[in-house]
């Protein structure tokens, strides 16, 4: 079984930017550890000569042709925006790096 | 023959070039892609990664890259597909690039550059399709940074080459090369100012004739020409110098500063990314048929270097003279249909890469706006050739008249110009020998000296008399003439 230690904790709270206190890290730790038992059960399946199945419909080349159309306005789509100037987002400083 | 750095070492180079390909509206959206908008303005909920949307695949995007990979002798993938590339950053809505990451559109390739022993094919890795993100601006507020999100969606190509360019002219001349290639074939117009073309270099060096490779440095933000070559340089030189003082390299993405002209580290190995990329679930894969990619292959133009060959064979061109006429796909259009009113090929490309060229060069023009039609340039050549006019009357003189015409002027010919401008050269041998005789008595010395053997002054008798005929006595015969006069 894939071993749930703190830094794989750590390290996922990182990825998904979101910090945890020690009380709730403990809890994720246990659920994950569920999760990932629970999950591991497939192994008991023999997959040998089975190829991944990567996407679940038969569909294949759903395209559009190049054609300009569906934009909103500016207005509309800055309305959910936590923060505006009315022509840009805003955001904490970042620096692209 | 790799370029030996300080006796010692040779560079070993790799280049990803995100190429932004020339559809009209975004890879997974109907968004405008059109370039310098109001910011925020080309965006729909899709490109907002609103709740609830879904991405539909830019069938042009496809044949684009399938194009670009038909041009590099790439091998199509009839299979392949997108996956997500997750990480945060604020001008990425969706909380992942959709990129295609293990199946990727094309495999393998060639591309060829100029060397110093001639040219050589560099071994392409694969192109792949992906999404651009939108921009970031830093320097509106203090305290915030100000996202556009135009740009997010928009269709790009990963163009990514193996480790095989060996100094930074090399890998200079592989962007040229790609550049002219995506711009002939028509999938992008490449334009570094604009970030329709950028480029990240993957740099290591080695003890020279060694053939493992050292521990690489990524540089990233070469967003013009000029920084290419001056960010490989100094990063080169950083590593030896790094290397001679007893250090070793250390895995990093560095970054180009153009200001100082330094790179400068932004992440260490160990702070690697962990994309956790997985096959995008929203797009259904993609099964590409041999007929669609042999119809794609059928409205392929003959590419740059096919028609250098050919201008060398079937013209008789130097390799110089054909090289500049393919250096631009505008220009070897005009050129084969100038070769379509005239036989004289040589006299073409000396007039397209002189005179003409000026022209672009000084008036950021192309070829198709200098205000010269083909047809004209062809009898342009037919009345010097003829000795109608001289070939630098034809340049300064008639080739301006002919570009601008006066309103009564439309719809003549070159010819009735020349005549209207009074250039043609006269064949009246009595005006010959009057301009003759006139130039010969102002320097009277200059023709005791030439009869006393300075023969080489014959060129300045001659350019006198160009001078005060205007241009219109043809100077091979003033030459013969005067040698008849003064013995």
């Amino acid at each position: 079984m894939v071993a749930i230690t703190d830094q794989l904790i750590d390290d996922l709270a990182h990825l998904s930017r979101l910090t945890f206190d020690d009380a709730e890290k403990a809890a994720i730790k246990t659920d994950m550890e569920q999760m990932v038992q629970f999950v591991e059960k497939l192994n008991e399946v023999d997959t040998t000569n089975v190829d991944p199945l990567l996407h679940i419909t038969p569909n294949q080349n759903i395209f559009r042709e190049d054609i300009v159309e569906g934009s909103i306005s500016r207005e509309e789509a800055l309305k959910n925006v936590p923060k505006t100037d009315g022509t840009y987002i805003l955001v904490p400083k970042v620096i692209k790096k | 023959m790799a370029t030996i750095y300080q006796g010692k070492y040779e560079a070993v180079i790799g280049l990803e070039i995100h190429v932004q390909l020339d559809t009209a509206s975004k890879l997974f959206c109907a968004d405008s892609t059109k370039f310098g908008a109001e910011p925020n303005t080309h965006i729909s909920p899709i490109t907002l990664a609103l709740p609830g949307t879904l991405p539909k695949i830019n069938k042009k995007a496809i044949e684009y890259a399938v194009r670009l990979g038909l041009a590099c002798q790439c091998e199509i993938m009839p299979y392949n597909f997108f996956a997500r590339k997750n990480y945060f950053y604020p001008d990425l809505p969706k909380g992942w690039q959709t990129t295609q990451h293990t199946h990727p559109i094309c495999m393998g390739g060639l591309v060829p550059i100029k060397t110093q022993t001639g040219i050589r094919q560099v071994q392409m890795h694969h192109i792949h399709l992906e999404e651009d993100a939108g921009k970031s601006i830093h320097d509106i507020y203090e305290g915030e940074s100000c996202v556009d999100l135009n740009r997010a969606g928009t269709a790009l190509v990963e163009i990514v080459s193996e480790p095989d360019m060996f100094s930074a002219d090399e890998a200079w001349n592989y962007v040229q090369e790609l550049r002219r290639l995506v711009r002939w074939i028509g999938v992008s117009d490449a334009n570094m100012e604009e970030g329709s073309l950028r480029c990240d270099a993957n740099i290591s060096i080695r003890p020279a004739g060694d053939t493992r490779l050292g521990t690489r440095v990524e540089v990233k933000n070469l967003n013009s020409t000029r920084n290419i070559k001056k960010a490989i340089d100094f990063e080169i030189d950083r590593m030896i110098r790094l290397v001679e003082a007893g250090g070793m390299v250390q895995q990093q993405t560095r970054s180009f500063d153009a200001a100082t002209g330094t790179t400068f580290a932004i992440r260490d190995k160990e702070q690697a990314n962990d994309y956790r990329y997985f096959p995008e679930p929203d797009l259904p894969p993609i099964q590409l048929s041999q007929s669609f990619i042999e119809q794609i292959r059928a409205s392929m133009p003959a590419l740059p270097q096919q028609l250098a060959h050919k201008y060398q064979t079937s013209f008789g061109l130097s390799p110089y003279d054909a090289e500049q006429l393919v250096s631009d796909k505008d220009i070897a259009v005009y050129f084969e249909a100038a070769t379509q009113k005239t036989n004289q090929y040589k006299a073409v490309a000396n007039w397209i890469n002189g005179p003409i060229r000026s022209i672009i060069n000084e008036e950021h023009l192309s070829i198709d706006q200098v205000g010269i039609t083909p047809e004209t340039l062809a009898d342009i050549i037919q009345l010097v050739d003829t000795g109608k006019l001289n070939f630098s009357v034809a340049s300064t003189r008639l080739l301006p008249a002919l570009r601008t015409p006066g309103a009564d002027q439309k719809g003549q010919s070159a010819l009735d110009i020349a005549t209207r401008l009074n250039l043609i050269q006269t064949d009246n041998e009595d005006l010959l020998e009057t301009w003759i005789n006139e130039a010969l008595e102002s320097m009277p010395d200059k023709v005791q000296a030439y009869q006393k053997g300075k023969k080489g002054l014959i060129g300045l008798f001659v350019g006198e008399v160009k001078k005060r005929s205007k241009g219109k006595a043809d100077p091979g015969r003033v030459m013969d003439l005067i040698k008849e006069k003064l013995g």
